[in-house]
């Protein structure tokens, strides 16, 4: 574009405000119609309630953050009368649900901060940068409370492979989970990894983040104090994401093609910068409160920080550093451009707060001021464009009562699904589960993440249930898990859900850690659909059983709606992290056989439940009965024992029993040897009640399989039965061969090839279960 | 005088280019035929003022040559284009 | 008299606390300071560590532009002077940039970050971090990069190997160098390499990912000690 233009700022600043005054003057004509209402997404009931609060027509951006912040990612407008069933308060919650994150006591002055988040739709859209930014979001969600990060976990779910489009989202998404953390500096250290057609158009995409910080240090997301200066602190604010809350809680019509722009793009080096800087920030005696500017961007932090505080604020969005031409306040105000936080500090240390960000490339610049009176008001050069009360902006939004019922012919606790006939061989069986997608080695997707950075990591992915790492300067760990199991919650969602909850626990107990605290990632398709809400709320039912049971109250976490595209609907997702912690962290234990010569055994009883199991997925093809039950008392006595036991030293190794069951588990623990350690199992509890397919491949909980030096056996039965946990002896551990019964004779080489096929010491392979390419 | 200098980084013939040959793999696998020598690089931009435009060139060889392009495993060349300073384009 | 430790940190730099942790709990009488990547002079100083990370967020080239930074004109002439400057992983990188150590990294032929143990075998000269290794001995370690690649050109390669500045190649677990041990396809399984002095060494594996029992086996304390052992031994 050529202008014949003067080099005089006259002339330019003149061209400036007018303009300026056009922008204003069309943004006044706006007319609020019903389609434009609903271009917000918002419906009649809401628009009338929004008249009624406002006593008036809202302008255009009134409308636009009336839009987000009562839309279902930011206001949970469906989930949030439901989710107050959790249990969410404890003797150790210092923080539970309600802040940027939740955050537990963990003695000796030191917290631990964490939550869990999904970036499903942008990760479709755009897979590496929709996973990127879900990292670095989750990321400012922990230190925005003065908390460092840790480490990262990601539980992701794909269509199988065989799929091209499914293939390429799950490369981009461990790229760009990779690509960020990697660069940030913060271990990938957890997490897993899921395939079935449901999400095949609707990846799923949780990313949970640990951190810690003195327990007396924590800062919030307020703005308390009238008169103090709000400041905008990290990236200039572009066009990105614009919408994105609201585009998080519409169905996608289609296969993304145009949805492109509204996916945010992230910069991890800026985010680092961020991460060092705020952490630097939250340590001053001059700030008030921080929050990450997520979706929704300024408008969603400014309404909840004045919220929290009641107080309000007036921002002058002329003063916000952009990084596109024209952009309009309404622009600016939903804008999702990443690495960025709003902060409120105290009257008088602007320039120290300056000072603190010079030279380091990042945006630190005053864009509005704390008031009282709960109103937020925007103004936009010397104009007001808005004028809001924060109240009804972050708790008015109707609660949407939504309709539901069970899908039909879904018939509760009935008979679980038929067994396979003619039972195919257990030894066959097993390779062919190992080998599956479901079930194999998941070293080509944590081998791209760094999990070793900051020297912090006690256990890596793959040694073990749960991920481990030390504290500096102190004898205890922390354990973190994710885990999700969407096939059982689709069969019974209750029941599914209350197990999911067990099984995190597991996770931790088996490396030795006693559970703390839950972050939950709920993915369900769209709430409207009575069905789908049913799942929720039964889901939520079980949650809250489990948390309860275990002893892990709800600190945190997230609701994802609306993940479908077409006909093709997610099966239920609640995703559990869980957070525990090991008084020493030399009494942790992996999952991998360790020496020869010691005893191996069960934990827990054997009942054959194949319906849900990845067995009965891979011999019938599709899931059927209603899923393993769940006996949350026999869990808490196994878990109690598992942590007892890290105490006094009694096992070599544990891990749990879940997907793939109890043969996969035994080979798991052989697979997780360093040595090519093998078993020799002489007895399995159930042989001749139960068939040998349910008894093996059954995925029943309340069990793990342990070894142990014989020497220890008494100690640990009698424990055991002090706890009421069934103590059965198996076998023994044996060089480089896994005999089970007279069922399975292997060598552990045989094993591995199907389990982990690789081509050199750096290049795992992933071909799709049909044989399709590999790499 | 404003000039734009457009310069093209490449790795030098001999050395390793698995990117180059993922492109071309991937190219291959969406069907075009005849897909020959693959190599992937990069492309930078610069606005600069020099007196004229061999001054700018020597400026924009000495980028190259001190930073711009790894002296063991890179090759670079560029053009230049005057451009009117005034322009509006970012 | 005590060693005197700076560990450099840029913007971006991400294993510095760890690279400090390890140097101070094995060696007892050393003195370990972060030093920032503006500071023009470290003649006080017996060693600089240059750790690991995305300095400034791997722009350009993985270690360009931390080369460009204040200090690399005072860690050129420290390494001149026979200072000990030891670069791990993008600390490597950013001293093939300043010209102190011959090649290049680039991407990884797979294409795709590597992250997990790679053992290696020492050779060559004596270096700074391998002068305490046992010749015949394996060393596992932490690898965690996506261009560590390395390249050279043929008559390059050669005269390293001819003056020994190959002091670290990549095996298996009986010590055997061989392609499939390798996790980058650097050229002769390379894992790292040292000027003619020895004071200069890069290594794309982290030590300091592997300095104690609780994270690993201990291997990686060898090479610090032998960080003090070089420098004790007075090369300057």
């Amino acid at each position: 574009m050529t202008t014949t233009a003067t080099n005089s700022c006259e002339a330019r600043s003149k061209r400036f405000d007018s303009a300026i005054v056009n922008r204003l003057r069309s943004l006044a004509e706006v007319e609020i119609s019903p389609e434009m209402v609903r271009a917000h997404g918002l419906d009649e009931g809401e628009f009338r309630d929004i008249v009624a609060i406002l006593g008036r027509q809202p302008t255009l951006v009134e409308l636009s953050i009336f839009s987000v912040m009562w839309s279902e990612h930011c206001c949970y407008k469906s989930s949030r009368a439901l989710l107050r069933n959790l249990p969410t308060t404890g003797p150790r919650i210092l923080q539970g649900p309600g802040e940027n994150a939740g955050a537990v006591d963990l003695g000796d002055n030191l917290a631990v901060v964490f939550k869990v988040e999904s970036h499903n739709h942008p990760s479709f859209v755009m897979p590496y940068h929709g996973a990127a930014t879900g990292v670095g979001g989750i990321l400012r969600d922990i230190f925005t409370l003065g908390a460092r990060p840790i480490a990262v976990l990601d539980a992701l779910r794909f269509g199988p492979t065989a799929d091209e489009i499914s293939r390429t989202t799950f490369l981009g998404v461990v790229d760009g989970i990779a690509g960020y953390g990697n660069c940030i500096g913060v271990p990938t250290v957890g997490g897993e990894l899921h395939f079935d057609p449901s999400f095949a158009r609707n990846p799923i995409i949780n990313v949970m983040a640990v951190g810690v910080i003195e327990a007396d240090a924590l800062v919030f997301g307020r703005a308390d104090g009238p008169g103090n200066p709000v400041f905008i602190l990290g990236a200039t604010t572009g066009r990105d994401g614009i919408h994105g809350a609201t585009f998080a809680s519409d169905v996608m019509a289609g296969d993304g093609g145009e949805s492109r722009p509204q996916v945010q793009i992230g910069d991890p080096f800026v985010g680092k910068e961020m991460m060092e800087a705020v952490l630097e920030l939250t340590r001053t005696d001059y700030l008030v409160g921080i929050q990450d500017m997520g979706a929704a961007g300024l408008t969603c932090s400014s309404v909840e920080m004045s919220a929290r505080s009641g107080t309000g604020m007036v921002l002058e969005l002329e003063r916000v550093p952009v990084r596109e031409e024209g952009m309009m306040p309404h622009e600016i105000m939903l804008s999702e451009s990443q690495e960025r936080m709003l902060a409120v500090v105290e009257a008088g240390s602007e320039d120290r707060l300056r000072e603190l960000f010079a030279g380091r490339g990042l945006v630190c610049e005053q864009v509005g001021e704390v008031r009282d009176g709960g109103r937020l008001e925007v103004r936009w050069h010397g104009r007001t464009v808005a004028d809001l009360p924060v109240g009804p902006l972050a708790d008015g939004a109707p609660i949407v009562a939504r309709a539901s019922a069970p899908p039909a012919g879904w018939r509760g606790d009935a008979e679980p699904g038929p067994l396979p006939e003619p039972m195919p061989g257990v030894e066959e069986t097993l390779l062919r589960l190992l080998a599956s997608e479901s079930l194999r080695s998941r070293a080509y997707v944590f081998s791209q993440y760094d999990h070793t950075v900051r020297g912090s990591t006690v256990l890596r992915p793959g040694a073990a249930d749960a991920a481990v790492l030390r504290l500096a300067g102190r004898e205890d760990a922390i354990a973190a898990t994710l885990d999700g199991n969407s096939r059982h919650v689709a069969l019974h969602p209750r029941a599914g859900a209350a197990g999911t909850v067990a099984e995190a626990a597991r996770n931790l107990a088996c490396v030795g850690a006693r559970p703390l605290a839950v972050t939950d990632g709920l993915n369900f398709a769209d709430p409207g659909r009575p069905e789908v809400f049913w799942q929720f709320a039964e889901s939520v039912t079980g949650l809250a059983e489990g948390c309860r049971a275990l002893g892990t109250p709800v600190v945190s976490g997230n609701v994802s709606f609306y993940n479908e595209t077409g006909e093709l609907r997610v099966d239920p997702t609640p995703t559990v992290g869980m957070v525990g912690q090991l008084e020493r962290a030399d009494e942790v234990r992996g999952m991998g056989l360790r020496t020869a010569g010691d005893a191996v055994a069960l934990l827990g009883t054997n009942r054959g439940r194949v319906s849900g199991s990845e067995y009965q997925l891979l011999v019938d093809g599709r899931p059927s009965g209603s899923g393993p039950g769940v006996d949350l008392e026999a869990e808490r006595a196994l878990i109690e024992l598992l942590v007892r036991t890290a105490g006094e030293r009694l096992l070599r190794s544990a891990h749990d029993v879940s997907q793939g069951g109890l043969l996969v588990a035994l080979a798991e623990c052989c697979l997780a040897s360093g040595d090519d350690l093998g078993v020799e199992v002489d007895e399995v509890p159930g042989h001749g009640e139960l068939r040998a397919d349910a008894l093996l491949f059954g995925e029943e909980g309340a069990r793990a399989v342990v070894s142990h030096d014989p020497q220890v056996g008494g100690r640990l039965r009698e424990l055991a039965t002090e706890l009421g946990v069934p103590f059965h002896p198996l076998g023994r551990v044996v060089p480089g061969r896994f005999r089970v019964l007279d069922l399975v004779d292997l060598s552990i080489q045989e094993m591995r090839d199907v389990w982990c096929p690789r081509a050199g010491v750096a290049d795992f392979l992933w071909p799709a279960d049909d044989g399709r390419a590999g790499g | 005088m404003s000039y734009r200098a457009h310069i093209q980084v490449t790795c030098r013939p001999g050395v390793l280019d698995p990117e180059g040959k993922a492109v071309k793999e991937a190219l291959e696998r969406l069907g075009f035929a005849g897909v020959g020598r693959t190599r992937v690089g990069k492309l930078i931009e610069i606005d600069l003022d020099a007196a004229d435009e061999t001054a700018a060139g020597q400026t924009v060889e000495r980028m190259c040559t001190e930073l711009l392009a790894h002296p063991v495993v890179e090759r670079y060349s560029y053009h230049l284009e005057p451009r009117d300073a005034e322009a509006g384009e970012p | 008299m005590s060693l005197s430790v700076g560990v450099v940190r840029f913007p971006g730099t991400n294993c510095e606390t760890e690279t400090v942790r390890a140097l101070g709990s094995t060696l007892a009488d050393a003195r370990v300071e972060l030093l920032d990547h503006r500071r023009g002079d470290l003649a006080d100083l017996d060693a600089v560590v240059l750790p690991g990370g995305f300095s400034y967020g791997d722009y350009l080239r993985a270690g360009a532009i931390a080369a460009r930074a204040p200090i690399g004109a005072a860690v050129r002439r420290f390494a001149a002077a026979g200072g000990v400057v030891v670069g791990i992983c993008n600390g490597f990188q950013q001293l093939q940039e300043l010209g102190l150590l011959p090649g290049a990294l680039i991407r990884n032929r797979t294409l795709r970050f590597f992250c997990g143990d790679v053992h290696l075998r020492p050779e060559g000269r004596p270096s700074a971090v391998t002068c305490e290794l046992d010749r015949g001995a394996v060393y596992r370690i932490p690898v965690a990069h996506g261009e560590g690649c390395f390249w050279a050109e043929d008559e390059d390669l050669k005269r390293l190997e001819d003056r020994g500045q190959i002091v670290l190649r990549y095996c298996d677990a009986q010590g055997v160098v061989d392609d499939g041990a390798n996790p980058n396809g650097s050229l002769g399984q390379v894992a790292g390499v040292a000027n003619e002095g020895g004071n200069v060494v890069g290594m794309m594996p982290h030590p300091e990912r592997n300095a104690d029992r609780l994270t690993g086996n201990g291997d990686g304390r060898v090479f610090f000690r032998s960080l003090a052992a070089f420098c004790a031994g007075g090369a300057r």
